[in-house]
C-alpha cells in the first residue's frame, strides 16, 4: 500500500504576545497509508490540530513552519506556493471543523457554502455539484435532504451541522480528510449518529483521513491506527487495539487509566445511623422571559423537579444540553428565582434570591462553574481571590487571613507561591482547583459543581476528581455534581438523578447505572457513552436501547 | 417573514417617536432658556408696554412653558412649524430652500465619500498590517485629528490660493452647468469628504477584521478560496451591519455638523441658517431646525437598523 | 522601552513602542505648559508688544506676533491651559457620569437600564456643535457652561460604551460567584467589573477627549467658545484668520497646537502600554 501522507520532522513555532518564539511542534513524523484512518490524539496544546492543519498546508496567525515536510499525495505543502495551496485545499486535502455551528457562515444557505468547494475550482457545473450535494447529504444520514440545502445554519441543529460539514468536505472528492474533533461540541446520543456516517461514508470511499481528537473512546471506534501526542512530540504510535490495549508509553497508561474510573465504593464512608437530608428540593418548576397569568414564566426550563441530598453523600445530575440541570443549580443557587415550588436547606426553606438569604445560608452552599477561565477575575491575584470569601463570610484579615489562604492553597494541592500569580499565569487545572479553593473558603456544606471538569483534559480532570473525592472525606462536604459526562459522574457520586427536557426522568444508585436504568432516555443515555472498545460502535445496532431510544427522540 | 418585518419597523418607529418626543422637549426647554423677551425684541426699543403685552397674549407667551410646549407641539405635528420672529415669515418658507441647499451638498458629498470610504476600508482590512493599511491608518488618524476649519483652510490654501483651481466661496444661485456645479460645490464638498470618510474607513476596517477573526473564514480559507473571495463573499455580508450603522452616524453629520465647513464656504445651507436663528433669538427658527437634524438622524438609524436587519438571515427569517 | 524584572524567571513590566511613547511624551509636554503657562510666558498675553502685526518669527518673538501685534507664543502657552484645561474637565466630568451610570445600568438591570438607555440615546440624537450654540447663546460662555455643555454633551456616548462593556463582564462567571456568595452592588461594580473594563474605558477616554478639543476648537473658532481677551487655540486661529493667505505663524502654530495635541492622543491609545508577565516555566 501506497502512503498518501508523509509527515517528517516537522518543527512548527510560535509567536508568544510578548513576542517569545516557542517551539509548539518538535519534529514529527507521521504517515498514512492509502484508505487509512490515523487518529491524532492528545491533551489541549500537544499541538494535534496544527499538524492536522499543515496537511492543508495552513498554520494559524502567529505560527510558522520551521522545518521538516509534509508530503500530501507526492506534493511537500511546506514549499507550495499561496496559490498551489489554495488549489490543493477542498479538492486534494479536504477539512472538517471542531465546531460546524462557528464554521458554517451565518449569512449564506448551506447549499450556497457546500457547493462552494465545486465553485471555487471550476469541478462541475453548479447544478451537478447540487445535485452531488443532496446524494451526499443521503448518504451521512440527514433528514430531508433534497430541502436542507436551502436552510440557513442557524435552522438545522448541531449534529445535523456536523455532517452537513462533511458533506462539504466531500464534495470535492478530496483523496484525504481532516476531521478537527468532529463531535467533541456534540451531545453523546448524537455523537453515535455523526460518527455511524462518518465512518460509513469513509469506508465506503475507502479514503484516507486524519482524525483529531482528545477522545480515546470515540477514536478506537474509528481510527486504525492512533499517535498519541504530548508537548508537539509523538510518544506512541499503534494501531488502536495495541494503544488501548497495551500501552507501553507512560502517557498512554494514564490516559487509558482515567478512562477507568476507580468506582465508588458506598461501604468506604461512615454509614450515620439515619440519613440526613441536607437540601431538599420539591416541585421545583422554573425558566426565564415574562411571567404569564399562569404564574409560568415564558420558557420554562425546569418542570415540577423533586431531588433530596444526604449530608456527606454526591448526588450526580445527568444530561444533554438543553436538559435544564445547569438552571437547577443556579435557582438552587438562588442566582434564578423559581416559579414554583421549594428548596430548603436543612429543613429550612431558603429564599428565592440571595438578597432574600442570610448569610449564614449563602455560606453553607457554594457554588464552583464550569469554566474556570471566566470564573476567576482575570485582574486579581490567586490570593485576593481565595481571601475575599474569607472577609465576606468570617470577617478574617490581616495575618489570619493570609495563613489561611495558604491552608486552602495547600489543601487543593497548589503551591503556595503561586498566590501572587493571576489567573491568566495559570493552568487549567490549577485555575479550576482554586476555583474550588475559593467555595472552599466560605466553609461550606454543600458545594454545586457545574460540569467543573468539562473543559479538562482527561488526566487532569481525573486528578481533579480524585481531590474532591479526598476532600469529602476530610471535611464531610456535600455534591451536587453536574455533568453531561458519565465516567465523570460515576467516579464521584453515590446516586445519580437523569434530566431529560426539563424533567428528572430517574433516579438511582450510581452502582446500578450501567445494569439498573429503567427509563427508555437513561438507558439511551447511558448506553451512547463510547466505550474504550473498537468494536463498540459497529455493535451498538444490537443494543435494544440505542434503537428503541432513537426511535423515542 | 414580511409580517415580522413590518412588526420590527412599526416597532423602531415607536423607538424613534419617544426618542423624537424626548428630543423636542430637550429643544424646546433648551431654547425657551434664551434670554430675553421676544415679544420686547420683535417690537423694538420704542414699543409701549401696552402693545407688548398685547403681542405676548396673541403668541400665548403669557401663558406656562408647558402649555406653549403642547401648542408648539400641535403645529409641529400638523406641519405649522410657526412664523419666524426676526422677519415674521413663515418658518416653512425660510426652511425650504436651505434644507435643498443642505441635502443637495449632503447627497453630493454622500455620493463621493462612501464609494472611496468602503473601498479603503476593505481593501485596508484585507492587507491588514501591510504598508498600505499603514498608510491609510496615518491618513485617517490625521484627519479624525484635525479641527474640521483646518481640513477646510489647508482645502482653501491648496485649491484655490495656491493651484487657482477652484473659487473659495460657494454661491448655489449662478449655475451654468455641470461643470460650474461641480466647481461650486467641490470645495464644500472635499473637505466634507475627508471629515466624514474618515470615521467610516476607521469602522468598516474594524468590522471587516473582525469578520476575518471567525471560524467561517478559516473554514472558506480551507476550501481553497481566494483572498478576494473570503473578505467579498464571507467576511463583508457580516460586516454589513455595523458598517451601515457607521455609515449612518457619519451621514447624519453632514445636516446638523456642517456649521463650520457652511461658513467658511459661505454656503447658504440650514445649519448656517440655524446659526443666524441664534443670533437673533429667533425661537421657532431654532426650534424646527434642530427637529430636522434629530429627524434626519433618527431616519438614518432606523434605515441602518433595517439594513442590518435585511442582511442578517438569523433576523429576517426565524 | 521594556521595563523588566531580571530577578525572575520570564519577561515582566511593561511595553510601549516608540509610537506610543512619542505620543505620551507630547501630551505630557502640553500638560506642563498648561500648568506652567503663566511663570514661562515671556510676555503678558494680552500686552501689545510690537508695533507690526503677524510679524514673523524672530529672536525676540519666537513665534512672531498676532493680529494686534501680540506675543503669539506668550498667546499659545496660555492657550494651551484653556484648550487642555477645559476639554480635561470636561472629559472627565462625562466620562465620570457616563461610566458610572454604565456600570450601574449593567448591573441593576430591570426597569432602570432600558429607561436610562432610551434616555441618553435620544440626547445623542443632537447634534453636539448645535446643542453647544445653543446653550452658549443663551446662558452666555463662561468656562463653567462650556464644561457642563460639553460633559453633558459626551456624557451619553461614555455611558453607552461602559454599558455594553459592563454587560458582557456582567455576564462572566466570577460576577455571578460574587453574587450567589451574596455580594452587594457597590462591592461588584468597584471589584469585579470596573477592574476589568478599565482598559477600554481610558481609550475610549482619550478618544473622547480628541473630541471634545476638536469641538471646543470649533466653538471658539465660530466665536462662541473662550471669549476675549482671553483665547484657546480655536480661538487664536479665528482672531489670526486674516493671515491665512500670507501664512504667517499667527494662524498656522495654534492650528498645529491643536493637531499635535489630538494627533498625540490617537498615538498614545493605538499604542497603550502592553503589561508583560510571560513565564517561560
Amino acid at each position: 500500500m501506497g502512503k498518501i501522507i508523509e509527515i517528517r520532522d516537522l518543527r512548527v513555532e510560535a509567536k508568544t504576545d510578548s513576542g517569545r518564539v516557542v517551539e509548539i511542534i518538535k519534529g514529527v513524523d507521521l504517515s498514512v497509508a492509502d484508505g487509512e484512518i490515523v487518529a491524532l490524539i492528545g491533551e489541549s496544546g500537544s499541538g494535534k490540530t496544527t499538524i492536522a492543519l499543515t496537511l492543508l498546508g495552513h498554520t494559524r496567525p502567529g505560527c510558522a513552519i520551521t522545518g521538516g515536510e509534509v508530503v500530501v499525495a507526492g506534493r511537500d505543502t511546506v514549499t507550495m506556493s499561496e496559490a498551489q495551496k489554495r488549489a490543493l485545499r477542498g479538492t486534494e486535502v479536504a477539512y472538517v471543523p471542531q465546531s460546524a455551528a462557528a464554521a458554517f457562515n451565518p449569512s449564506k444557505t448551506i447549499m450556497d457554502q457546500v457547493v462552494e468547494v465545486a465553485k471555487i475550482h471550476h469541478l462541475m457545473p453548479l447544478p451537478e455539484a447540487r445535485k452531488k450535494a443532496v446524494e451526499l447529504f443521503k448518504a451521512l444520514a440527514l433528514p430531508e435532504p433534497e430541502t436542507i440545502g436551502q436552510r440557513y445554519p442557524h435552522q438545522v441543529s448541531g449534529g445535523q451541522l456536523q455532517r452537513l460539514s462533511a458533506a462539504m468536505a466531500l464534495i470535492g472528492d478530496p483523496k484525504v480528510m481532516v476531521f478537527d474533533e468532529p463531535t467533541t461540541a456534540l451531545d453523546v446520543t448524537t455523537q453515535i449518529e455523526v460518527l455511524r456516517a462518518f465512518k460509513s461514508v469513509m469506508r465506503e470511499r475507502g479514503m484516507a483521513g486524519i482524525y483529531v481528537s482528545h477522545d480515546l473512546a470515540v477514536v478506537a471506534q474509528i481510527a486504525d491506527r492512533i499517535v498519541v501526542l504530548k508537548g508537539g512530540e509523538v510518544q506512541e504510535v499503534g494501531t488502536a487495539e495495541t494503544i488501548i490495549n497495551q500501552p507501553t508509553h507512560s502517557y498512554t497508561k494514564a490516559l487509558i487509566e482515567a478512562f477507568h474510573p476507580k468506582g465508588r465504593d458506598p461501604d468506604a464512608r461512615p454509614e450515620s445511623a439515619e440519613p440526613q437530608p441536607i437540601l431538599k428540593v420539591s416541585g421545583l418548576t422554573a425558566g426565564y422571559g415574562a411571567v404569564g397569568s399562569d404564574g409560568l414564566p415564558k420558557f420554562v426550563i425546569l418542570k415540577d423537579i423533586d431531588l433530596e441530598l444526604e449530608r456527606g453523600r454526591s448526588l450526580g445530575v445527568i444530561g444533554e444540553s438543553g436538559s435544564g440541570k445547569s438552571t437547577l443549580a443556579r435557582v438552587i443557587a438562588g442566582l434564578l428565582p423559581a416559579a414554583k415550588g421549594s428548596v430548603a436547606m436543612d429543613g429550612v426553606s431558603l429564599g428565592q434570591r440571595t438578597k432574600d438569604r442570610s448569610k449564614e445560608e449563602l455560606r453553607k452552599l457554594q457554588i464552583v462553574f464550569q469554566l474556570a477561565d471566566t470564573a476567576l477575575n482575570p485582574n486579581k491575584p490567586v490570593g485576593a481571590i481565595v481571601a475575599r470569601p474569607l472577609a465576606f463570610y468570617h470577617g478574617m484579615g490581616g495575618r489570619e487571613r493570609e495563613a489561611e489562604v495558604d491552608r486552602l492553597l495547600d489543601m487543593v494541592r497548589l503551591p503556595k507561591a503561586l498566590r501572587h500569580r493571576l489567573p491568566s499565569e495559570l493552568s487549567g487545572g490549577q485555575k479550576q482547583r482554586i476555583n474550588f479553593a475559593r467555595a472552599l473558603a466560605a466553609r461550606p456544606e454543600l458545594i454545586l459543581c457545574d460540569e467543573i471538569t468539562s473543559a479538562l483534559d482527561t488526566v487532569v480532570a481525573a486528578a481533579i476528581l480524585e481531590l474532591l473525592d479526598e476532600l469529602q472525606r476530610e471535611l464531610g462536604l456535600t455534591y451536587m455534581f453536574i455533568s453531561h459526562d458519565l465516567s465523570t459522574v460515576e467516579a464521584v457520586c453515590d446516586r445519580v438523578a437523569v434530566m431529560y427536557r426539563g424533567e428528572k426522568v430517574e433516579e438511582m444508585p450510581t452502582s446500578r447505572m450501567q445494569s439498573g436504568a429503567e427509563h427508555p432516555y437513561s438507558k439511551l443515555l447511558i448506553a451512547s457513552v463510547p466505550k474504550l472498545d473498537t468494536g463498540w460502535l459497529d455493535g451498538l445496532h444490537q443494543n435494544p436501547a440505542i434503537s428503541e431510544g432513537m426511535n423515542r427522540a | 417573514m414580511n409580517a415580522l418585518i413590518a412588526r420590527l419597523v412599526a416597532k423602531r418607529l415607536g423607538i424613534m417617536l419617544i426618542s423624537l418626543l424626548i428630543v423636542a422637549f430637550a429643544v424646546f426647554f433648551a431654547t425657551e432658556l434664551l434670554p430675553g423677551d421676544v415679544a420686547q425684541i420683535l417690537l423694538g426699543q420704542s414699543a409701549t408696554p401696552e402693545a407688548v403685552a398685547g403681542l405676548r397674549k396673541a403668541m400665548h407667551l403669557d401663558q406656562p412653558a408647558f402649555l406653549r410646549f403642547l401648542y408648539w407641539l400641535g403645529g409641529l405635528m400638523t406641519g405649522d412649524l410657526g412664523r419666524s420672529y426676526a422677519n415674521n415669515r413663515e418658518v416653512a418658507d425660510l426652511i425650504a430652500g436651505r434644507l435643498a441647499n443642505s441635502l443637495e451638498l449632503a447627497f453630493v458629498t454622500t455620493l463621493f465619500s462612501v464609494p472611496i470610504a468602503l473601498t479603503l476600508g476593505i481593501t485596508a482590512a484585507m492587507f491588514r498590517g501591510s504598508t498600505y493599511d499603514r498608510l491609510v491608518s496615518v491618513f485617517t488618524v490625521s484627519v479624525i485629528s484635525i479641527p474640521e476649519f483646518m481640513v477646510a483652510t489647508l482645502a482653501v490654501l491648496v485649491f484655490a490660493v495656491y493651484l487657482k483651481w477652484l473659487p473659495a466661496l460657494s454661491v448655489a444661485n449662478d449655475v451654468h452647468g455641470l461643470g460650474e456645479l461641480l466647481r461650486i460645490y467641490a470645495m464644500p464638498v472635499i473637505t466634507l469628504s475627508f471629515v466624514v470618510s474618515a470615521q467610516m474607513i476607521r469602522m468598516t476596517r474594524a468590522a471587516v477584521i473582525d469578520t476575518l477573526d471567525t471560524a467561517y473564514v478559516e473554514m472558506a480559507l480551507l476550501k481553497g478560496a481566494s483572498r478576494r473571495r473570503i473578505v467579498l463573499k464571507h467576511a463583508l455580508p457580516n460586516a454589513l451591519g455595523p458598517i451601515v450603522n457607521a455609515m449612518a452616524l457619519s451621514l447624519s453629520y453632514l445636516l446638523g455638523g456642517v456649521i463650520i465647513v457652511e461658513t467658511i464656504f459661505n454656503y447658504p445651507g440650514v445649519a448656517k441658517l440655524m446659526v443666524d436663528a441664534v443670533s437673533t433669538r429667533d425661537l421657532p427658527l431654532i426650534q424646527s431646525c434642530a427637529m430636522i437634524f434629530c429627524v434626519s438622524y433618527l431616519l438614518l438609524i432606523l434605515i441602518a437598523d433595517l439594513v442590518a436587519i435585511m442582511a442578517n438571515p438569523r433576523l429576517r427569517n426565524q | 522601552m521594556t521595563i523588566t524584572n531580571p530577578g525572575r524567571k520570564g519577561r515582566f513590566g511593561w511595553h510601549m513602542n516608540a509610537v506610543g511613547i512619542i505620543g505620551a511624551a507630547i501630551i505630557l509636554f502640553w500638560m506642563v505648559v498648561a500648568i506652567a503657562a503663566p511663570w514661562i510666558s515671556p510676555y503678558p498675553v494680552g500686552k501689545i508688544v510690537d508695533f507690526d502685526y503677524y510679524g514673523p518669527m524672530s529672536s525676540q518673538f519666537w513665534l512672531g506676533t498676532d493680529y494686534l501685534g501680540r506675543d503669539m507664543l506668550s498667546r499659545v502657552l496660555m492657550g494651551a491651559r484653556y484648550t487642555v484645561g477645559i476639554s480635561l474637565a470636561a472629559v472627565t466630568l462625562a466620562c465620570f457620569v457616563g461610566v458610572t451610570l454604565g456600570m450601574i445600568a449593567a448591573v441593576i438591570g430591570g426597569w432602570f437600564d432600558p429607561v436610562l438607555s432610551r434616555f441618553l440615546d435620544a440626547l445623542n440624537s443632537i447634534p453636539s456643535l448645535m446643542f453647544g450654540l445653543v446653550v452658549v447663546a443663551s446662558v452666555g460662555s463662561s468656562m463653567t457652561v462650556l464644561v457642563l455643555t460639553i460633559a453633558v454633551l459626551y456624557a451619553p456616548g461614555s455611558y453607552r460604551f461602559a454599558r455594553a462593556l459592563a454587560v458582557n463582564v456582567n455576564a462572566m462567571d466570577f460576577v455571578t460567584v460574587a453574587r450567589a456568595r451574596g455580594e452587594g452592588t457597590i462591592y461588584t461594580i468597584r471589584e469585579e467589573i470596573f477592574p476589568n473594563i478599565i482598559g477600554p474605558v481610558l481609550a475610549d477616554f482619550g478618544l473622547r477627549f480628541v473630541f471634545i478639543v476638536l469641538l471646543l476648537s470649533g466653538l471658539s473658532f465660530l466665536g462662541l467658545g473662550v471669549q476675549p481677551p482671553n483665547a484657546d487655540w480655536g480661538a487664536l486661529v479665528r482672531e489670526n484668520i486674516g493671515s491665512l493667505s500670507f501664512g504667517a505663524p499667527a494662524v498656522i502654530v495654534p492650528s498645529i497646537a491643536i493637531a499635535s495635541l489630538t494627533i498625540s492622543v490617537n498615538m498614545l491609545i493605538d499604542n497603550l502600554p502592553r503589561r508583560i508577565r510571560d513565564r517561560s516555566d
